[in-house]
């Protein structure tokens, strides 16, 4: 059944929150599947459940989450079923890792660089002081630090510097699959520039696969091999980097793509009326139907997904 | 407004609101009725005491409530009069203007414990010739123990335990234990039952009268007990309560009010106004805070206004100016501080306007939280002999109690009775603070 | 919006214009204090920066961070006062105005910030954030207050207005913020905004948003604008020219399209290979960028401030003499000896 070149695959996967006015439907039956040393961007705006997602896969879940179901399949095998104690041994950070939105600012400011990233080693390798060190420096060469700034303090470095200190912590422990949220966002343009190519090359050079989360269009373009579309929960297009960026299908990923603003363009870009539907009253039917230009009778009915040619949509225009 | 009532709805979520705010709401309650029932001037008077004012206690008197906690009951003090009709009065006239007045007085004597003291007062009109008096006590088992006899020329006091004739009569020292005690045990054990007081007067002249009031000092009084000087605690308890919520109200409320204000003006101004306010500050924290007080209070005056005044001036500039400072000057980087700065917004009206309404639920737990400070401060200012010279308070009684050796006495109820309400004002202001701080820092509610 | 193809035809309609506001050689330095006494250097954030504002133009301002166009744009905003150099607006020096002066001044210039929710006071309702500049501003009768702030509120196209009056702005949405910051902003009737980076910390759909409903209100009002942004995909929406801003100087000044079309320094070269466009054949290439970081602008390097990272350094020039300002092209001005 599964594919073997197939590194990770999602099915169903849900998760909502408890709030005090209802569930909180974060992450809404999801699927999508990773190759090995393929990069996948989740596009969304804030509030579609992108960060949750990211979460969901790691299973960093807060204290007020609820609903938890659907089937995580890391090289085949399904991970859902192993209790926190295995997942925490053998999953997170060993096979797959993390680097959270606004990690440079996550960094402890009273210890080291070079502690900080030798820990997951030390924890996870069970490696000692010494060859932890060792694999730090590895890592600085990966992503460009300097090998003297070990004994540095974040608040000595820039913020493009401390954003690959955190990339070298999710890379210590040479996981298949690293899950980047938001990595580029507070950064400036040549700055991020830079840490794209930094990405590029971890993926070139080490066969890493990515999940790249982020709501920026452009940016994302850097890294993606595949595109999936984030609204309200669900992902509602998902296909590979060249096709989408050509010719979107679903509405509201036309609707993002167009309102892009470019360098050298003939027209204004546009924007989205209306807004993303709130995760605890979500509409019947289809979630981005009363923002939807290309609305029809249909869409009181949520839309399955469709396999367009290889790509697969959530809409009824396609059916 | 709806914010505010927000905020009490969400208070009430927390049970320790809820209690520390029912202490609160007891204790004002307690205050309001102590001032519409005694009014200054009376509480005033009343501490004060003297012997017309407090006669009818006995000393040293424990509540009266004890005796629900001790197998030996001890017996409870009264006092009854003529004049009010809580004793009978009886007079017969007879002829050539002789009248005989018959007064008496009879109650049921459960307890296993004996009186302080009786004392009769008579107070005769006289017209020409003297009226004379007989009294005599009758025993639950029938005996009539005459007491005395005496002529009336002005008002007398009779007290029983200190008559040397009855001593003699009785024979023995020890008169209430002669009165009380059953005379078939050895050892000295109450014969309860039904005692009487009978008065037989007569008087010479039409005109003339006898009016007698009887006071039994028992080893209890009242819901509080009496301190040496007879005074009835509950007035010190009661009266107190309102002092002590005003003191540690107005102290916690003015200081914080002002140190706020001065951290916000140091803090905006920065400079030489920020740099004088550090040293004052620094200075402040090393004066003797205690020895200044008892300074004023030695040379100058205990009045408790006074010294609250005092405190609030030495406690503005405490260490606290310092935690206002950093909160401050952390606010003042905000990005909306800049806005009112780049549309022309004036120093003083960012720091009234901005700065300090951003503080306001920062500082609210801070005032409650620091309301048991202060109430305890005017405590220890009294135990050390700089209370007020004239207001009955906790602190005072404590003080009298300490004073009279009241621990050693084995006298627990003078002491803790105070004690007690200061702990429980503590309490509640210490519990609704801290749930106030839950509120207003939401970042302590996951904790 | 005035198109961007008629920028180009339209040259005369610059220089017919008159000039809002004139920057003649602004220098900003801040003393670095050693322990308190003593000083240890300058950080010099505005070093030597000139140029002018005409009437309903929009220059955009662009630059990463550290190169000093906070300090340049609080400046002009009279929060700092400048070591040397002169403000001109109105024909008056503000950095010369006293207290009565810089009053005047700040009810001429509007202020739209970068953070949203921060720059409104959390416990202020949405009317009395809005009434506040006009207090300040010494409208003194009520009715007045409300009618601007009623016609402020519809000119964001915060409608109905009433409805969002009484709310607290962590009520409204990122987008909802930024619309009251810039009504705040105009409703004294400004002569021009400064903008620091009004749309960064948005949603990328809400960016456009916001970006088209300030350039109607600049038509609208006939407003200069000062837009400082460090993304340039958004510049050629919503400006007229551009400065490029580096450790304190502006390295290149021109009309949007000659940069865009024909960037001249290399630093605005290295800007605009970094902007990425959505197109998936990024993924594949490797961008080619300036090594380092920018420079501390306490010890900038001595001559052209961007010779150390820069590919096309003429040793013996660049690393010893700052350049001057060369017009290679009409209206197209750049810092670079390349130029010369």
């Amino acid at each position: 059944m599964v594919k073997d070149n197939q590194l990770l695959r999602i099915e169903k996967l849900t998760l909502y929150f408890n709030s005090s006015q209802g569930p909180v439907q974060a992450v809404d039956g999801v699927d999508f599947s990773l190759d090995y040393n393929r990069a996948v961007v989740v596009l969304g705006e804030s509030g579609c459940g992108k960060t949750s997602l990211a979460k969901a896969i790691l299973r960093l879940l807060p204290r007020n989450a609820g609903t938890f179901s659907g089937h995580i399949y890391l090289d085949g095998k399904d991970i859902m079923p192993l209790n926190e104690e295995e997942f925490r041994q053998s999953i997170r950070w060993a096979a797959i890792s993390m680097v959270p939105q606004a990690a440079m600012n996550a960094l402890n400011p009273v210890i080291r660089v070079g502690d900080q990233v030798s820990e997951p080693a030390i924890v996870h390798l069970g490696v000692g002081k010494t060859e932890a060190i060792t694999l730090v420096k590895k890592m600085f060469q990966h992503v460009g630090v300097p090998e003297d700034f070990i004994s540095r303090y974040p608040f000595e470095l820039s913020g493009g510097m401390r954003q690959r200190v955190a990339i070298a912590m999710a890379l210590v422990t040479s996981p298949n699959l690293i899950i980047l949220d938001e990595p580029t966002s507070a950064l400036d343009v040549l700055t991020q520039a830079n840490i794209f190519n930094v990405l590029k090359r971890l993926k070139k050079e080490l066969g890493i696969s990515f999940i790249l989360i982020t709501h920026d269009i452009a940016t994302s373009s850097e890294l993606a091999d595949d595109v999936a579309i984030m609204y309200a929960g669900q992902i509602v297009e998902v296909c590979d980097a060249y096709r989408f960026f050509d010719q979107p299908l679903h509405p509201y990923s036309k609707k993002l793509m167009a309102s892009v603003p470019r360098l050298h363009a003939n027209k204004e870009p546009e924007f989205i009326t209306g807004r993303p539907p709130s995760l605890i009253n979500l509409p019947v039917g289809c979630r981005f139907a009363d923002r939807c230009p290309s609305r029809f009778e249909k869409c009181v009915e949520d839309p399955p997904t469709i396999d367009a040619d290889g790509r697969k949509v959530r809409c009824w225009l396609y059916s | 407004m709806s914010r505010l009532k927000n905020s009490i709805r969400s208070l009430l979520l927390y049970p320790s609101a809820v209690l520390g705010s029912a202490i609160i709401l007891l204790l004002l309650g307690l205050a309001v009725y102590a001032l519409v029932t005694i009014p200054y001037s009376e509480a005033v008077r009343l501490w004060r005491g003297g012997e017309d004012v407090w006669y009818k206690n006995p000393k040293y008197a424990a509540p009266a409530w004890f005796n629900l906690f001790t197998s030996k009951k001890q017996p409870v003090s009264f006092a009854v009069d003529t004049a009010t009709g809580s004793m009978t009065k009886k007079v017969t006239p007879s002829s050539q203007g002789i009248s005989t007045e018959d007064i008496s007085y009879s109650f049921d004597y459960q307890y296993d414990g004996f009186p302080q003291e009786m004392i009769l007062y008579f107070t005769p009109k006289i017209v020409k010739k003297l009226p004379f008096v007989s009294v005599s006590w009758v025993t639950p088992d029938g005996r009539k123990i005459r007491i005395a006899d005496m002529a009336l020329n002005h008002d007398a006091t009779f007290r029983f335990s200190q008559d040397q004739k009855l001593q003699t009569r009785l024979r023995t020292d020890n008169v209430m234990q002669a009165l009380f005690a059953n005379p078939k045990i050895k050892t000295p054990t109450t014969l309860k039952g039904k005692y009487q007081l009978v008065i037989s007067g007569t008087t010479f002249d039409t005109g003339s009268d006898i009016d007698a009031q009887f006071v039994f000092h028992g080893q209890l009084f009242g819901l509080a007990g009496t301190d040496l000087y007879r005074r009835d605690l509950l007035l010190p308890l009661l009266y107190g309560t309102p002092i002590a919520l005003a003191f540690g109200i107005l102290g916690a409320l003015g200081t914080s009010l002002l140190t706020m204000v001065i951290a916000a003006i140091g803090t905006w101004y920065g400079g030489w106004v920020d740099e004088l306010i550090q040293r004052i500050t620094a200075v402040n924290l090393v004066l003797p805070f205690l020895a200044i007080l008892i300074m004023v209070g030695t040379f100058y005056s205990r009045s408790i206004w006074l010294m609250l005044g005092v405190t609030i001036v030495l406690s503005i500039f405490s260490g606290s100016i310092l935690t206002y400072r950093s909160i401050f000057l952390q606010s003042k980087e905000s990005s909306y501080i800049e806005a009112a700065r780049a549309y022309g917004a004036s120093g003083s009206r960012i720091i009234f306007t901005y700065l300090i309404p951003r503080m306001i639920p920062l500082l609210i737990p801070a005032l409650v939280s620091s309301v048991p400070s202060f109430v305890f401060l005017e405590a220890s200012l009294a135990v050390l002999g700089l209370g007020d010279p004239v207001l009955p308070t906790w602190g005072k009684v404590i003080d009298d109690a300490f004073a009279d050796g009241a621990l050693y006495q084995g006298r627990y109820y003078w002491v803790l009775e105070p004690a007690i309400l200061l702990m429980i004002t503590g309490l509640g202001f210490a519990l609704l603070g801290f749930a106030l701080d839950r509120i207003f820092n939401p970042r302590l509610r996951d904790v | 919006m005035v198109s961007v193809s008629q920028i180009t035809d339209n040259k005369t309609v610059e220089n017919t214009r008159k000039i809002i506001l004139s920057i003649e050689d602004l220098h900003v330095w801040f003393e670095l204090k050693r322990f308190g006494f003593g000083h240890a250097g300058y950080v010099k954030a505005v070093d030597g920066v000139s140029f002018d504002i005409h009437e309903s133009e929009t220059i955009a301002v662009v630059g990463e961070s550290g190169c000093g166009k906070s300090s340049l744009l609080k400046t002009i905003l009279a929060l700092y006062k400048p070591t040397k150099g002169k403000i001109i607006f109105d024909n008056q020096d503000v950095s010369e105005l006293d207290s009565k002066g810089l009053h005047w001044y700040h009810s001429n210039v509007g202020y739209v910030q970068q953070d949203p929710y921060g720059a409104l006071a959390p416990f202020m309702t949405i009317q009395r954030i809005l009434e506040e500049p006009l207090i300040v501003g010494g409208i003194k009768s009520k009715a007045i207050r409300m009618e601007r702030i009623n016609k402020a509120m519809d000119e964001v196209k915060l409608t109905p207005v009433k409805d969002f009056l009484g709310k607290y702005p962590h009520m409204l949405s990122g987008g909802q913020q930024q619309r009251v910051v810039i009504a705040r902003a105009m409703i004294m009737e400004p002569k021009f905004l400064v903008a620091d980076e009004p749309v960064s910390m948005l949603d990328a759909s809400v960016r456009v948003e916001i970006l088209k409903l300030l350039s109607n209100l600049q038509k609208l009002h006939n407003l200069s604008v000062i837009y400082i942004t460090h993304d340039l995909s958004t510049v050629s929406y919503f400006s007229e020219r551009i400065f490029v801003m580096y450790a304190g100087n502006l390295i290149e000044k021109a009309k949007v399209r000659q940069v865009l079309d024909n960037p001249l320094h290399p630093y605005t070269i290295a800007l605009l290979t970094g902007t990425s466009e959505p197109d998936a054949k990024n993924a594949e290439t490797f961008k080619e960028l300036p090594p380092g970081e920018p420079p501390s602008l306490v010890n900038p390097p001595a001559g052209c401030r961007f010779h150390p990272r820069c590919s096309k350094m003429i040793a013996g020039k660049c690393d010893v003499e700052e350049p001057p300002e060369f017009e290679p092209d009409s209206g197209h001005l750049v810092k670079c000896w390349l130029f010369e």
